[in-house]
C-alpha cells in the first residue's frame, strides 16, 4: 500500500491551516486598517512619520536596537507597562499602519520605546545617552554609541550641536575641538522623538481599561 | 569495519549472508552521501565555530558595554544578530540538510543520486549565509527576527533550498524501500514546510509589507515555525532513527511515534503567536496561540514515552556509546523544552516572562540542548561510516560532551532564574513586593533590574565559555578525522570506554 500521497495531503493541511488562520485571516480582517480622520485637528491619525525620523528608523534597524527594546505597550492590568509610564493608553493595531516595517521586539533588556518620545523630550539628553548611556544612567548595559559622532577640530564658530561640554572631564577632546553628532544620530534622534501613540482612537477610549489602573495614573501626575 | 569494502556485485552474491548483503549496500549507500555530507557537515563546524564567536561577543558585552564598543560593526545588536543567523542558518541548517540527507539515502535504501545537486545546493547557502551575515554587521539588516539577512542574500538561499527539495523527491521517488519510516515523515514534512515558511514570510514582511502588526503575526509563525516545523522534525527524525539503531532494537512503538508526529504537525503551527501574548494583536489570535501551546504536550508527552520505552533497560549503553549520549541528552531536552513552551504560554506565567532573559534560556534549551546536541550525537555517527576510520580521540569526544552539557544547564539555569527575577521587578511588581523581591507595590527603577540581572548574564558568560571549549575540541576531533591517514588501529568504534561483554550494537 502506497501511503505517501496521503500523508502528503495531511502534512499539506496542517500547515494550510494555521496559515490560513494566523495569516490569511487577519490579513483579510484587519490588513487594510485605515488612519482616522479627526475633524477638530484637521489631521489624520497616526500621522506619517516625517524624513528626518523616517531615515532615523533605517539606523534604528540597522544598529539592532529591537533586540533590546520592544515597542509595544501592553493593557493595564497586564504587566506593569503603564505604571511604568511606558505610556499613556495600551498600543492598537491602528498605532502601525503607517509603517512600513513593524518594530514591536520581543525583549526588554531596555525600557519600552513605544513613546518615548513623549516622556524623554530632550534632545542632548538623547544624545549624551547615545553617546554613552553612563553619563546619563550609570550602571546602563546599554552599549556606547560613539561611532555616531564625530570629533573635529573646530573652525569657525562652535556647533550649537556640540555635546562635549557636558562630558565628564576624563572623555572630553582637548581644546579646539568638538564633539557633535553625525547625521545618522541625529536622524535616530529624530526617530525617538517621533515616537508617540497619543492620539486617543475610538478603540482605545474603553477597552481594557480598568479603574484601578486609571487611578494609578493619576498618582502619578 | 576492518573488513574491505565489498563491491556490489560481491554483496549481491546470494552466496553470503543476508547480513552481510546488507552491511554492504549500506556501505554502498553510504559512500554515495561522501562528498555532500562532509562539505554540508565541514561548513555547519565552520559556522559553529563562527558563530560562537559572536555568541561570546554579544554575552560579554550583555555584561560589561564597553567590551569592544568603539566598533559599530560589533555593536551589541549586530553582534548578537551575526550569532542568530550564523548557528540557525549556518550551522544548524548546514548539519540538518547532511543529516537528512543521510537518513534519507539511508531509509529509502537508495544510493545518493546527483549528488552534485546536493553540492551545488549547498554552495549556493553557505554563499548566502556569509552574504547576509556580512551584510547584518556591515548596518544592512531588516531587524526582522530570524529574518534579518538583506534582500540581496536572500534569493540565493531560497535556490539552494529549491535544489534541495528537488533532490529530496527524486531519491524518495527512486527509493527501493517498501516501508516509509517515521524518521523519513518527518525529513518529507519538514522539507515541505520550510520553503513555504520561508516564502510566505519574506513575501509579507520583506517584499510587499503587510500592514501594520499582521506583519508580527507572519513573523512568529513563520520563526516559531522554523523551530516547529524544520529543526523539531529533522532532529526528531535523527532521534527515531540513531536511539534503535545504536541500541540494536526496535523503536518502543510504531503507533505512538505516528500518533506524535500527526499530534506536532498540527498543533505546533499555531503556536508561534504565544509571542505576542498581550500585544496589539487580535485577542483571539492569542487564545489560539495559548490553547495550540498546551496542545504541545501531547505529541511531546507521546514521544518522550516512546523514547523513554525505547531506551528503558539500556541505559547502561550511555557510559559507552558517544553518540547515544548526545542523542539521550538531546531528546530529554525536547521534552523539557517543550514542556516549558507550553507553561510559556499560560497567560500569568507568561506575563513575568515575556521580554525577559527566560525567553532565552528557553530558546536554548530548544535550540542547543535538544537540536544542537542531536545534531552533535547524528554527526560522531555519520562521518566514520562514510569517512571509513574512526575517530581520533575519545577524550577530545568525552571533552566535547561535559564541556557542552554543563555549559548549556549552567546556560539556562543561571538565565531562567535571572529572566524570573527580572521579570517579577520588570512586568509584575505587586507580586515581586510580596515575594519580598522589592520594598513596595511601586515599580523599582529600570536600573535597579539592570543591576540586579547582572550576575546571572555573567553566568551566561561563563557558560558560554566552557561551550565553547566543547566546540573547539569537536572541531579539532572533526578535522583531525578528516586529514589523519586511513585505517586507524582500532577496528571498533569509538567509545569512551570498551564495554564489558555487553555488545553495544553499534552497527
Ligand atoms: C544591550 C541592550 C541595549 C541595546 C542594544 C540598546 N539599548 Fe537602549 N537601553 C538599554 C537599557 C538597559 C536601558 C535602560 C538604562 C538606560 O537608560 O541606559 C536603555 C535605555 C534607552 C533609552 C532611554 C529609555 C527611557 O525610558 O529613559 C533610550 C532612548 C534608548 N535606550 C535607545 C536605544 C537606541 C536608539 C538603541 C539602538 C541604537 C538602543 N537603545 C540599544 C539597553 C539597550
Amino acid at each position: 500500500m502506497n501511503r505517501a500521497p496521503l500523508i502528503f495531503l495531511g502534512i499539506f493541511f496542517a500547515l494550510a491551516f494555521s496559515w490560513t488562520g494566523i495569516v490569511l485571516t487577519n490579513q483579510i480582517s484587519y490588513g487594510s486598517l485605515q488612519p482616522v480622520y479627526d475633524e477638530t485637528e484637521g489631521k489624520s491619525f497616526p500621522q506619517q512619520t516625517p524624513g528626518l525620523a523616517a531615515r532615523g528608523k533605517l539606523v534604528y534597524q540597522d544598529l539592532g536596537c529591537i533586540y533590546c527594546h520592544s515597542q509595544q505597550v501592553r493593557r493595564p492590568g497586564y504587566g506593569a507597562d503603564i505604571e511604568r509610564g511606558w505610556g499613556e493608553r495600551q498600543s492598537v493595531p491602528r498605532d502601525y499602519i503607517r509603517e512600513s516595517r513593524v518594530l514591536l521586539g520581543s525583549m526588554r533588556t531596555g525600557p519600552d520605546l513605544r513613546n518615548i518620545g513623549a516622556r524623554q523630550t530632550d534632545r542632548t539628553w538623547q544624545y549624551l545617552h547615545l553617546y554613552d548611556p553612563q553619563i546619563t544612567s550609570a550602571g546602563s548595559i546599554m552599549p556606547p554609541h560613539r561611532f555616531l559622532f564625530e570629533t573635529r577640530k573646530i573652525i569657525g564658530q562652535p556647533s550649537p550641536k556640540a555635546i562635549q561640554d557636558k562630558l565628564p572631564a576624563s572623555a572630553r577632546p582637548p581644546a579646539g575641538y568638538e564633539i557633535v553628532p553625525t547625521e545618522r544620530a541625529e536622524s535616530l534622534v529624530a526617530y525617538l522623538l517621533s515616537l508617540k501613540d497619543t492620539y486617543a482612537y475610538p478603540e482605545t477610549k474603553n477597552v481594557y481599561v480598568e479603574p484601578a489602573a486609571e487611578a494609578g495614573k493619576e498618582e502619578k501626575k | 569495519m576492518m573488513v574491505p569494502a565489498p563491491s556490489l556485485a560481491t554483496s549481491l552474491n546470494p552466496a553470503t549472508s543476508t547480513a552481510e548483503v546488507k552491511r554492504a549496500e549500506l556501505r554502498e549507500i553510504d559512500a554515495s552521501t561522501k562528498w555532500p555530507a562532509l562539505f554540508l557537515l565541514g561548513s555547519a563546524v565552520g559556522w559553529l565555530l563562527i558563530g560562537t564567536v559572536f555568541a561570546l561577543i554579544s554575552s560579554f558585552k550583555m555584561h560589561s558595554p564597553e567590551f569592544l564598543g568603539n566598533y559599530e560593526w560589533l555593536t551589541f545588536g549586530r553582534a548578537r544578530t551575526a550569532h542568530l543567523n550564523a548557528v540557525v542558518y549556518g550551522w544548524s541548517v548546514n548539519a540538518s540538510f547532511a543529516v537528512a540527507f543521510w537518513l534519507m539515502a539511508r531509509l529509502s535504501r537508495s544510493v545518493l543520486r546527483h549528488s552534485g545537486l546536493l553540492i551545488v545546493a549547498a554552495v549556493f547557502w553557505n554563499v548566502g549565509v556569509t552574504l547576509g551575515i556580512y551584510g547584518i554587521l556591515a548596518g544592512d539588516s531588516t531587524s526582522i527576527e530570524w529574518l534579518e539577512m538583506p534582500l540581496y542574500a536572500t534569493p540565493l538561499l531560497f535556490l539552494a533550498y529549491a535544489l534541495v527539495g528537488a533532490w529530496a523527491i527524486i531519491t524518495f521517488r527512486f527509493g527501493k524501500s517498501p516501508h516509509i519510516y517515521v524518521s523519513q515523515w518527518y525529513i518529507l514534512a519538514a522539507l515541505f514546510w520550510f520553503p513555504w515558511l520561508y516564502s510566505v514570510a519574506e513575501i509579507m514582511i520583506v517584499f510587499t509589507p503587510a500592514r501594520g502588526t499582521v506583519q508580527a503575526l507572519v513573523n512568529w509563525w513563520f520563526a516559531h515555525n522554523v523551530l516547529g516545523l524544520w529543526f523539531t522534525p529533522i532532529g526528531l527524525a535523527a532521534v527515531y532513527y540513531f536511539l534503535p539503531k545504536v541500541l540494536g532494537k526496535p523503536i518502543h512503538s510504531y503507533y505512538l511515534s505516528v500518533l506524535g508526529f500527526w499530534s506536532l504537525a498540527i498543533f505546533y503551527n499555531w503556536a508561534g503567536v504565544h509571542h505576542l501574548i498581550g500585544g496589539p494583536v487580535p485577542a483571539w489570535v492569542q487564545s489560539a496561540g495559548i490553547a495550540a501551546s498546551f496542545m504541545m504536550v501531547v505529541p511531546v508527552i507521546v514521544v518522550a514515552i516512546n523514547h523513554h520505552m525505547t531506551m528503558v533497560g539500556s541505559f547502561n549503553a550511555l557510559k559507552y556509546s558517544p553518540t547515544l549520549r548526545f542523542i539521550v541528552f538531546g531528546a530529554v531536552s525536547y521534552t523539557l523544552a517543550s514542556l516549558q513552551g507550553s507553561s510559556m504560554a499560560i497567560r500569568s506565567w507568561a506575563e513575568v516572562t515575556h521580554f525577559t532573559h527566560y525567553t532565552v534560556g528557553h530558546s536554548h534549551i530548544g535550540m542547543y540542548a535538544f537540536f544542537t546536541m542531536v545534531m552533535f550525537g547524528s554527526i560522531y555517527y555519520i562521518m566514520p561510516r562514510i569517512l571509513l576510520k574512526e575517530w581520533p580521540s575519545a577524550t577530545l569526544i568525552s571533552v566535547h560532551f561535559w564541556a557542552t552539557a554543563v555549559g548549556v544547564i549552567i546556560y539556562v539555569v543561571g538565565l531562567s532564574i535571572g529572566g524570573v527575577l527580572e521579570g517579577l521587578l520588570m512586568n509584575t511588581p505587586v507580586l515581586a513586593h510580596k515575594l519580598g523581591l522589592q520594598p513596595t507595590d511601586d515599580p523599582v527603577p529600570f536600573l535597579d533590574i539592570v543591576r540586579r540581572t547582572i550576575p546571572y548574564l555573567v553566568s551566561r558568560s561563563v557558560a558560554g565559555v566552557l561551550m565553547t571549549v566543547g566546540h573547539i575540541a569537536f572541531a579539532i576531533n572533526f578535522a583531525w578525522i578528516i586529514i589523519r591517514s586511513t585505517q586507524p588501529a582500532a577496528s571498533a568504534p569509538t567509545l569512551f570506554r570498551s564495554p564489558p561483554d555487553m555488545e553495544v550494537a553499534a552497527q
